[in-house]
């Protein structure tokens, strides 16, 4: 059996899932509970300086549901810990006597201003925490207040604060990067700039649920008025794995471990983390929808994966897809597929041919000899994936490479040699 | 042998527990559910497979998106009693039968569940989603007060013409109010959805109003500028035996009409030991009925096998579970008599032939009986109806329609189980009287 045991700047978890920093580790009860059922580590909710802030009594969160009221998405306006620095800390120090094999990270949201880092960084330090993490992703509250991600949005910003810690700290010290930017790289790369030890991501995505059909306010709202939130869960997923991939792809930020976030539900959410470079995962959205059970799948899952894969620890899966990631201009342009459809599978709902018919090619069929019969006509595929994506049962639609011969759509030979957009001659920009 | 025939064999609350709601309507939550199931196929094998054309991935879509009022328009713009029809359609031969999820699983979406949940709110508030087209001057004559002539009736209102329906019964409905087993039409349903379809105004009825009795086809077509004929099968086949109206032997239909429309069913007449002769749903009904009603045994005696029985799978599969126990193959051939009374029948043992052909293979048996139901088909009734039979054309005892449901008469059309190649079900009376609206609006407005 693979070996989950999992090291992150030398901080050592019987697993790679720790709990990211949100309302299930804000306090001791719960972290017990969680390490109880397994979990490899915690990272604390965002601890701040006294005195502590104070959320609103309206809702927190929201929810974007299937119609089977099953979790979408997750949005939240909840703020840091808003109970005293001391009885955080006091609890931390328990929880890290308690569970010494467990990975316990202090994330923390301070003012722009040393002297209270050169005050606080120690003190929570002392605790026994195992790192720090740098909270500069919160979008909304703190924000508002110079803190979060109006750090985060900022590269001189996120070097500065990091900088602060680093100086004050003998411990890791992560740096948690916001989504809400235009490129990861910049911020990636201050954080590098501090010498922080590795970032985080992602923190959630700001959103607004939906409005409330009977008020027509938005909906959640607090005595009829809301405020954007964090959205996270499993509709944030490609959102965070475009985000590490292009970390863990870039040469000068490709050396910073990351600790990847964002919409892991079960072990195959986190094999998407750890083959695009992500080196272990903090998960949380799913935990606030199923509680810390989930664990059991996370970790048997995984294990069970490796195994298959003939993979004896989670590092063997760390990054090993990031190679297969570039830009649209590398894709090999002589690569040609064509969809095929399995007609011992097809139910014959007609919904590739619909699609294809009303938004693609009009290259699958609804009637062949008088027969209601959907066959790919491969005269008009051009292999967009869009049948294979939206059909209903599992493995009926497939992609095939076309190796020999001539694509019968563009009566041109399929040839073995690669040639992408750099070298097109439709391409002005094209290398001569 | 007394024959044992009496009222109150079960408890007030045994009845109303045996006749409450067959399929219970799906709760919002279920609804959701269900709908989402729904693949929301291209050129859906379930509304091919309706005959009332309805679109039903597109009310099921209108569901899952809480658009409930939409979702009624789109089938009962289709089909106005599509509350009726997602109680007593057979789906399972019909759009559920084809169901690509029955492909994929074996478990059809239970369109017609969906159907009764996007309906079912709508009726009952009495939110009317249909009204009177501009009125053309024009005046429809309809003879009928069932599925075919309601669905004409109303289709004509909203084409904007004045229509006169002339009913012989007391309430209008027609089987789907006298002849529909309790249990699937709870809570007076028949005449909520009745009530529904008169409020688009412009329908004035008159109950009680037999053809060949109060009026003639002549008379209507002088009068009218148009007539539908809808008045269904008003006889019983008999059984063609000797002493076949002796007292025991009851007409199936009469005896569900009466369940029906009693007040109390614990006061209805119950066998003790009940045989039905026939193969079709009115035998399973009377047969389940008389079961729930308390009778000790319930056999349905049919003289072919299972695959040629009218009834589907589905429906003789409730009879079993519900106690009713089916013998095929089996053709009465003589009534045993206690006296004037039937006191049982006897059964000659039938087998098709090498040609297919229904044999009796010269064995038989007998069975005793309190009450003989029988259920064996229905017919018009020519002789009632004055010169009607005379002045169209009649095939095989039922009209002769087109496709537009048009008769041989050139200001006469005519649906439901009346014509030749009616099915039967109150889905496809539905039917012929949308297509026969639309095919005398057309004449109407020709003529203007």
């Amino acid at each position: 059996m693979a070996d989950l045991s999992s090291e992150f700047l030398g901080i050592k978890s019987p697993n790679p899932f720790w709990l990211a920093s949100a309302p299930p580790t804000d306090k001791a009860y719960n972290v017990n509970r969680a390490f109880e059922a397994g979990w490899g580590g915690a990272v604390w909710k965002t601890l701040g300086e006294d005195p502590p802030v104070v959320n609103v009594n309206g809702p927190r969160y929201a929810t974007n549901f299937g119609n089977d009221r099953r979790v979408i998405g997750f949005n939240n306006i909840e703020l840091i810990t808003d109970r005293p620095l001391s009885v955080n800390l006091e609890e931390m120090r328990q929880i890290k006597r308690d569970w010494p094999d467990r990975a316990l990270v202090a994330s923390v949201m301070l003012p722009m201003e040393e002297d209270v880092w050169a005050r606080l960084v120690p003190m929570i330090e002392d605790t026994g925490a195992d790192a720090f993490e740098l909270n500069f992703g919160c979008p909304h509250g703190m924000s508002e207040r110079g803190m979060g991600a109006a750090v985060g949005q900022v590269p001189e910003y996120i070097q500065m604060a990091a900088e602060w810690c680093k100086k004050y700290a003998s411990i890791p010290v992560i740096v948690k990067l916001t989504p809400n930017v235009t490129s990861i790289l910049p911020p990636a790369r201050a954080a590098k700039a501090a010498g922080a030890d590795g970032v985080s991501l992602i923190n959630t995505i700001n959103s607004i649920m939906r409005v409330d059909y009977d008020s027509l306010t938005m909906y959640p709202s607090t005595d009829g008025m809301g405020s954007h939130g964090g959205y996270c869960g499993p509709g944030a997923k490609p959102i965070a794995l475009h985000m590490i991939a292009e970390i863990a792809r870039t040469v000068d930020t490709a050396d910073i471990p990351i600790s990847g976030i964002g919409g892991i539900t079960d072990w195959r959410d986190a094999v998407d983390h750890l083959a695009l470079g992500a080196q272990n995962v903090q998960i949380c959205t799913a935990v606030m929808v199923y509680g810390f059970k989930i664990i059991d799948d996370l970790t048997d899952g995984l294990s069970n994966f490796l195994d298959e894969k003939g993979m004896t620890r989670v590092s063997d899966l760390v990054g090993v897809a990031v190679p297969s990631v570039t830009d649209w201009q590398y894709l090999n342009l002589n690569h040609i597929e064509k969809a095929s459809i399995d007609q011992n599978l097809c139910i014959a709902c007609g919904r590739c041919h619909v699609v294809c018919e009303d938004v693609s090619h009009q290259a699958i069929t609804h009637t062949i000899d008088g027969e209601r019969k959907f066959e790919v006509i491969d005269e008009e595929c051009v292999g967009c994936n869009l049948c294979a994506s939206i059909c209903p049962v599992d493995g009926c639609i497939t992609m095939q490479a076309m190796t020999s011969g001539t694509d019968p759509r563009t009566g041109k030979a399929i040839v073995s040699e690669k040639a992408d957009w750099t070298t097109h001659p439709n391409n002005p920009m094209r290398v001569k | 042998m007394q024959a044992d025939i009496r009222t109150g064999r079960l408890s007030a609350a045994e009845i109303e527990a045996n006749f409450s709601d067959m399929h219970a309507p799906l709760k919002r939550a279920e609804a959701l559910v269900e709908a989402d199931r729904c693949y929301f196929c291209f050129d859906a094998p379930c509304t091919t497979a309706c005959p009332t054309d309805i679109n039903i991935p597109g009310f099921i879509q209108k569901i899952r998106s809480n658009n409930i009022k939409g979702s009624a328009y789109t089938i009962l713009s289709e089909n106005i009693m599509g509350g009726m029809c997602s109680r007593v359609c057979p789906t399972e031969v019909l759009c559920e039968e084809v169901c690509v999820r029955t492909t994929l699983e074996g478990q059809p979406v239970r369109i017609g569940l969906l159907q009764r949940y996007a309906t079912d709110s709508i009726i009952a508030d009495k939110l009317q989603l249909f009204e009177r087209g501009l009125a053309s001057g024009k005046r429809v004559a309809v003879v009928g007060g069932g599925p075919a002539s309601l669905s004409c009736a109303h289709r004509l209102a909203t084409l904007g013409h004045q229509v006169t329906v002339l009913n012989s019964a007391g309430k209008l409905g027609g089987l789907n109010e006298y002849g529909i087993a309790a249990y699937k039409t709870v809570n007076n349903f028949a005449q909520s959805e009745v009530d529904y379809i008169l409020d688009i105004g412009g329908i004035d009825v008159r109950n009680g109003q037999s053809l060949g009795t109060d009026f003639s086809l002549a008379d209507l077509r002088e009068e009218y500028d148009a007539v539908f004929l809808g008045f269904g099968l008003g006889g019983v086949n008999e059984l063609r035996l000797e002493n076949d109206r002796a007292e025991g032997i009851v007409d199936a239909v009469e005896y569900i009409a009466s369940l029906r429309q009693a007040d109390s069913k614990i006061e209805l007449p119950v066998g003790r030991h009940v045989l039905v002769i026939g193969g079709g749903m009115t035998a399973i009904d009377v047969a389940v009925q008389s079961k729930q009603l308390g009778a000790e045994d319930v056999t349905i005696v049919y003289r072919r096998g299972p695959d040629q029985m009218g009834a589907s799978e589905f429906e003789q599969n409730f009879a079993q579970t519900s106690g009713v126990r089916i013998r095929h193959w089996l053709a009465p051939a003589s009534l045993k008599m206690d006296g004037e009374r039937v006191s049982g029948v006897r059964f000659d043992y039938t087998r098709l032939d090498e040609s297919g052909k229904l044999q009796t293979t010269g064995d038989s048996c007998e069975m005793d009986a309190d009450i003989v139901f029988k259920a064996i088909g229905q017919q018009v009734l020519w002789d009632s109806l004055g010169d009607t039979g005379e002045s169209l054309k009649v095939i095989h005892g039922r009209i002769s329609a087109n496709d537009d449901r048009k008769t041989s008469l050139s200001d006469v059309w005519a649906g439901g189980d009346c014509i030749l190649g009616g099915e039967d079900l109150t889905v496809a009376a539905v039917q012929d009287g949308k297509v026969a609206a639309m095919g005398i609006d057309r004449f109407l407005r020709a003529t203007e």
